[in-house]
């Protein structure tokens, strides 16, 4: 896709002005990611409160696609279902960030925010659900996004 | 329009990728040259030649095409030595690049002669091959590993080199020549020469050097030199070590296997002459006979002329660059203190999401950290974006690489 679809007004917003930018003290879930090719960072802190996603920031540094895609993964899983937020894929982050056919080199930049949030909720279910048959599927759709 | 030193329109007939077009019809702008240059048809040629006609392996066999290839082989090891002034042609070991040079040093010669609490000093401007060698030696030692600070003008504090040599604790300084983010030259005889008056070894990063300026290593005076052959016309996969004889001499082998050796018996082996003793294994062959061939074309046009060339074209983009709002130039602004590596961030436009941007009017730059992460620490920045020249860059090449650049404010509305 050309540049001039890529960068449009709502990339440009979401990355000049971040969405839930900040950290949550003592989150239950932390998690922290880096693209060791372009150096895109980005760390998640979720709350989780009946079920549902009561709290979501994240902070981070890197191009316009990386960081709009996280402000607007944050968007996306605000007050949502837990089981909504399991079920995300990378499809449902690029159509809403209206991003298709990235090069393969870009596509990472868009998915580095949905790589981190599966990674942390994989050691959620680990750690505090005990729920490790969700936990391995998580695992893996994390690692197969790259 | 070229600039008055070297004839680049007969130069880029040289080069095939070139005629090239990019994202359907645009003509190759290819500005990623710290990275790796383009290869001369005379190159390619040379390892498609070898393949063709006198493909054999080389020192053991007596058949004629071993013999030919072996004497191509060999014939590379004396052009390195003359290109770069070395005494002795056994001096001269052949390995992948320049990051395999340094860890065979770090290997060799550092596990050695570095002992706890010993220091070894490295530079805030280094490659990660300059870095990541000595933290494994320092761990495994005890040794401390410092850096020479680079200042707001993209130069070495030397007060720094100084405060270290005075604790008498310093093994080895190692630095690079040029850096690849700055384009900085740095003050490599005086940096010598300080350490030589406390008697402390000098390793020097050539990489960057070596394909831009006349590297002379009897006046440089260090004690290991590493360069690679993909950054100077030749191909992926030779680099050049360079060491002192007697160092050598004294090291231990890097790897172990054919050709290294004198004799193997059960339990003992005793190792062959140099260079061999650390060239184990059939070597790259092909890739060797085809950097002869690059060293030829860079004589060919002269050392002094592509410094020439690249310290004009540095500066006309310099005068442009600077002219731009918002942009933020690194390095020295002296054009006799850096080569032709320019490093820029414009407005808040990221490297990755610029280089993306040009890259569709056929612009080929560099944008990230560029493996050189503490670097990038030191001027607070993630990343920066990188255009670098050689030979076959032209005034207009940097006129379209402008243009693309005003297009990508305009996108990022700045």
């Amino acid at each position: 896709m050309s540049s001039a679809d890529i960068y449009r007004e709502i990339i440009l917003d979401y990355y000049r002005n971040p969405r839930n930018y900040g950290k949550i003290p003592d989150p239950d879930i932390a998690q922290r990611d880096s693209n060791p090719l372009c150096g895109d960072e980005l760390e998640m802190h979720i709350n989780i409160k009946d079920d549902k996603v009561s709290d979501v920031k994240f902070t981070g540094k890197g191009c316009a696609i990386s960081q709009a895609s996280a402000s607007l993964l944050t968007e996306l899983i605000m007050g949502k279902d837990f089981d909504y937020v399991k079920k995300l894929t990378k499809e449902d982050i690029l159509d809403n960030l209206g991003l298709h056919d990235l090069g393969p080199a870009r596509i990472k930049c868009a998915l580095l925010s949905l790589k981190v949030l599966k990674s942390g909720l994989y050691s959620y279910l680990v750690d505090k659900i005990k729920d490790t048959a969700s936990a391995d599927k998580i695992k893996e759709e994390a690692s197969g996004l790259y | 329009m070229q600039t008055s030193f070297i004839n680049i329109e007969e130069i880029r007939k040289d080069f095939p990728i070139l005629k090239r077009k990019v994202h359907k019809d645009k003509p190759l702008v290819y500005l990623d040259n710290a990275a790796t240059t383009q290869k001369p048809i005379q190159v390619i040629e040379a390892i498609s030649n070898y393949y063709m006609n006198y493909n054999s392996n080389i020192h053991r066999a007596v058949h004629e095409l071993a013999e030919e290839a072996t004497l191509a082989y060999e014939t590379t090891r004396d052009k390195i030595a003359k290109f770069i002034n070395a005494k002795n042609r056994e001096e001269i070991v052949f390995v992948r690049g320049t990051t395999e040079a340094i860890n065979l040093v770090a290997y060799a010669w550092g596990r050695q002669n570095i002992n706890k609490d010993d220091i070894i000093v490295t530079t805030e401007y280094e490659h990660h091959s300059n870095i990541v060698p000595w933290q494994l030696v320092a761990k495994e030692k005890g040794a401390k590993l410092e850096y020479i600070g680079v200042d707001d003008n993209g130069e070495l504090i030397l007060d720094h080199l100084d405060t270290y040599l005075k604790t008498g604790k310093v093994k080895l300084v190692t630095f690079s020549q040029m850096s690849n983010v700055l384009g900085t030259i740095t003050d490599s005889e005086e940096i010598v020469k300080r350490c030589k008056a406390h008697g402390v070894r000098v390793l020097i990063d050539g990489a960057q050097s070596v394909p831009h300026l006349k590297v002379d290593l009897q006046k440089l005076d260090c004690d290991f030199f590493a360069f690679s052959a993909h950054k100077m016309l030749g191909p992926t996969g030779v680099g050049v070590l360079w060491a002192r004889k007697e160092l050598l001499q004294a090291m231990v082998p890097f790897n172990g296997g054919g050709d290294m050796i004198r004799e193997v018996h059960k339990y003992e082996t005793t190792w062959n002459d140099l260079p061999y003793k650390f060239e184990a294994g059939t070597p790259n062959i092909a890739d060797v006979i085809g950097f002869a061939a690059a060293l030829d074309y860079l004589d060919k046009i002269g050392m002094d002329k592509v410094r020439e060339h690249e310290m004009e074209l540095t500066k006309y983009a310099l005068d442009k660059l600077s002219q731009m709002k918002g942009i933020v130039l690194y390095g020295p602004k002296d054009i006799t203190k850096r080569g032709g590596v320019i490093s820029f961030n414009l407005g808040d436009i990221h490297p990755h999401d610029l280089a993306t941007i040009i890259d569709e009017d056929g612009i080929a730059i560099r944008s990230g950290h560029h493996c050189a992460q503490v670097l990038m620490e030191r001027l607070d920045v993630s990343a920066t974006s990188r255009a670098s020249f050689y030979i076959y860059n032209t005034k207009e090449e940097v006129d379209v690489f402008i243009r693309s650049l005003n297009r990508a404010k305009e996108l990022f509305k700045l």
